[in-house]
């Protein structure tokens, strides 16, 4: 089933994703990139409803691209956060509601901090250290609240990453088998292999 | 011996007696220097219990007509589910923990429970499921194991209780009945832990959890475990992965029961406020940390800010 995991620590945040698009009991695609990179410092992991997925992305994505089109310069993690959580609660009280939870993790250029917000289809955003989604969370909150540490270097950051991802495949019956996982600090996103 | 003062008797009190109370069981299968005592029985003098049972045709479809099974969260009896056991097995024998909420439907019933069933010196059961049928059919078991020593002059092993207690409940499968439980012990072949569960499922294994919080302990419990662990840091670990348990899951809390199995039996190691833990850690006991286990407590004061160096001079 779909996890996605994000993890604060020094001056950084780790996105993680599964890659597995499922219908039914049938995986259709095994390498699906399920993190979008906003803008130069922030990005998104989403989750929920095939199809609504995707759209809703994308949605966010070219919007956030046009505020600094508009105003040239992005929108900080916080207020980026702020502005795809209203967007889900209008949607919510709409005809057809987006179902999709996320991740939304950023790098704070004018605070030099990181930001990680976690956001479900109900229109719930918290700000937290760690963050995550699907049945995976149910392994990993509890291993987070004793391992993570928010000085930890990104090489540590990523063994934290390794330990839940290693509890999920351990104990979850139908554990996503590969993880996408992307970075993002002062020098903008990338992607990282574990 | 009533049917031997009959024989004798052309008009008998006796059956006119036994006419009126034709429920009493009949006690003429015992010999008179018997009578009044149960001759070493025990319970069993009158052959093995059975239960009333409501006088409907189908008696579990009754019980799942008025309980929550699943289906229907509106019924008037709420049977016990939210819980979270473990138990562990190391090269010092065996931890077993768990919390002690008690919860019927959303309502916290008692934070008091004993969830750790002490069969007799050398076993424990742990209850998670419905109350009543843990403690009621752990409870049977012990005296089982206590017939076993009897006729056997030996312990029984962990293997062959956990075997009776499986054997026991899938007679019931489909009945209502509500357990799992792991029987864990030290017998001649060491530290042992069995899971048994209503289904009729049982397996050996090194460690388990069971019950709504059960992910949350197996998260700090896998990420924590090693078989060579000294007696602290196992204790330690159990009380650290109920205490996850108990923080996460709305349905486990309030104390954590551990207990510790050893060559010579159990021995009951402590009783801990969850949030007491949280806050102040387990106190002055074997392997604490020395601070709380709440997040918050741990990461007090770190920054995950990178300011630049120019800057934090400034």
């Amino acid at each position: 089933m779909e996890t996605s995991f994000a993890i604060t620590g020094k001056g950084y945040v780790i996105i993680a994703a599964d890659t597995t698009a499922a219908r039914s009991i049938v995986k259709m695609k095994i390498d699906e990139d399920k993190i979008k990179t906003l803008s130069p410092h922030l990005l998104m992991a989403y989750s929920g409803e095939p199809g609504d997925t995707l759209q809703f992305a994308e949605y966010v994505e070219r919007n956030i691209r046009l505020y600094q089109i508009r105003n040239l310069y992005p929108l900080r993690p916080a207020a980026a956060a702020s502005w795809i959580r209203r967007t889900l609660a209008d949607s919510l009280r709409s005809r057809s509601p987006y179902q999709v939870n996320l991740l939304v993790g950023g790098y704070d250029e004018a605070t030099h901090s990181p930001s990680l917000h976690w956001i479900d289809y109900l229109g719930t955003s918290v700000e937290v250290p760690f963050g995550a989604h699907g049945y995976g969370s149910y392994f990993a909150l509890s291993l987070l609240d004793r391992y993570h540490n928010p000085e930890a270097s990104l090489e540590e950051g990523l063994d934290t990453l390794r330990r839940c991802i290693n509890e999920v495949s351990k104990r979850l019956v139908v554990s996503p088998g590969k993880y996408k996982v992307k970075v993002v600090d002062k020098d903008g996103t990338r992607e990282v292999e574990l | 011996m009533n049917s031997l003062v009959d024989r004798f008797a052309s008009s008998s009190s006796n059956s006119i007696f036994n006419a009126k109370n034709l429920h009493v069981v009949d006690e003429d299968d015992c010999s008179d220097g018997a009578w009044g005592s149960q001759a070493g029985f025990g319970s069993l003098a009158k052959g093995v219990p059975s239960f009333e049972v409501p006088a409907v045709p189908d008696p579990s479809a009754f019980l799942r007509l008025h309980t929550d099974d699943h289906a229907d969260p509106s019924c008037r009896i709420k049977i016990q589910h939210g819980t979270t056991t473990l138990a562990f097995r190391f090269k010092g024998g065996v931890i077993v923990a768990v919390d002690s909420r008690a919860t019927a439907g959303s309502y916290v019933a008692s934070g008091t429970v004993k969830k750790v069933i002490e069969i007799n010196p050398y076993l424990l059961g742990t209850m998670a499921g419905g109350a009543a049928d843990c403690q009621y059919w752990e409870t049977y078991l012990g005296m089982h194991c206590r017939l076993h020593e009897l006729r056997n002059r030996e312990r029984i092993s962990v293997s062959a209780a956990s075997k009776y207690l499986s054997n026991l409940v899938y007679g019931y499968k489909g009945m209502g009945l509500s357990m799992g439980t792991m029987i864990c012990g030290w017998d001649k072949t060491g530290p042992a832990v069995f899971y048994v569960d209503s289904d009729g499922t049982r397996l050996k294994g090194d460690l388990f959890s069971v019950g709504s919080g059960s992910t949350f302990a197996y998260g700090v419990l896998d990420q924590g475990y090693r078989w060579d662990m000294s007696d602290e840091e196992a204790q330690e670990l159990g009380r650290r992965s109920i205490y996850a348990a108990g923080h996460r899951d709305a349905f486990s809390g309030n104390t954590v029961n551990l207990y510790h199995v050893k060559e010579e039996g159990w021995q009951f190691i402590g009783n801990y406020d969850i949030s007491q833990l949280h806050y102040d850690g387990p106190g002055n006991v074997a392997g604490s940390p020395g601070h709380g286990y709440g997040y918050e407590t741990r990461v007090g004061g770190l920054s995950s800010a990178n300011p630049p160096a120019v800057e934090a001079q400034a």
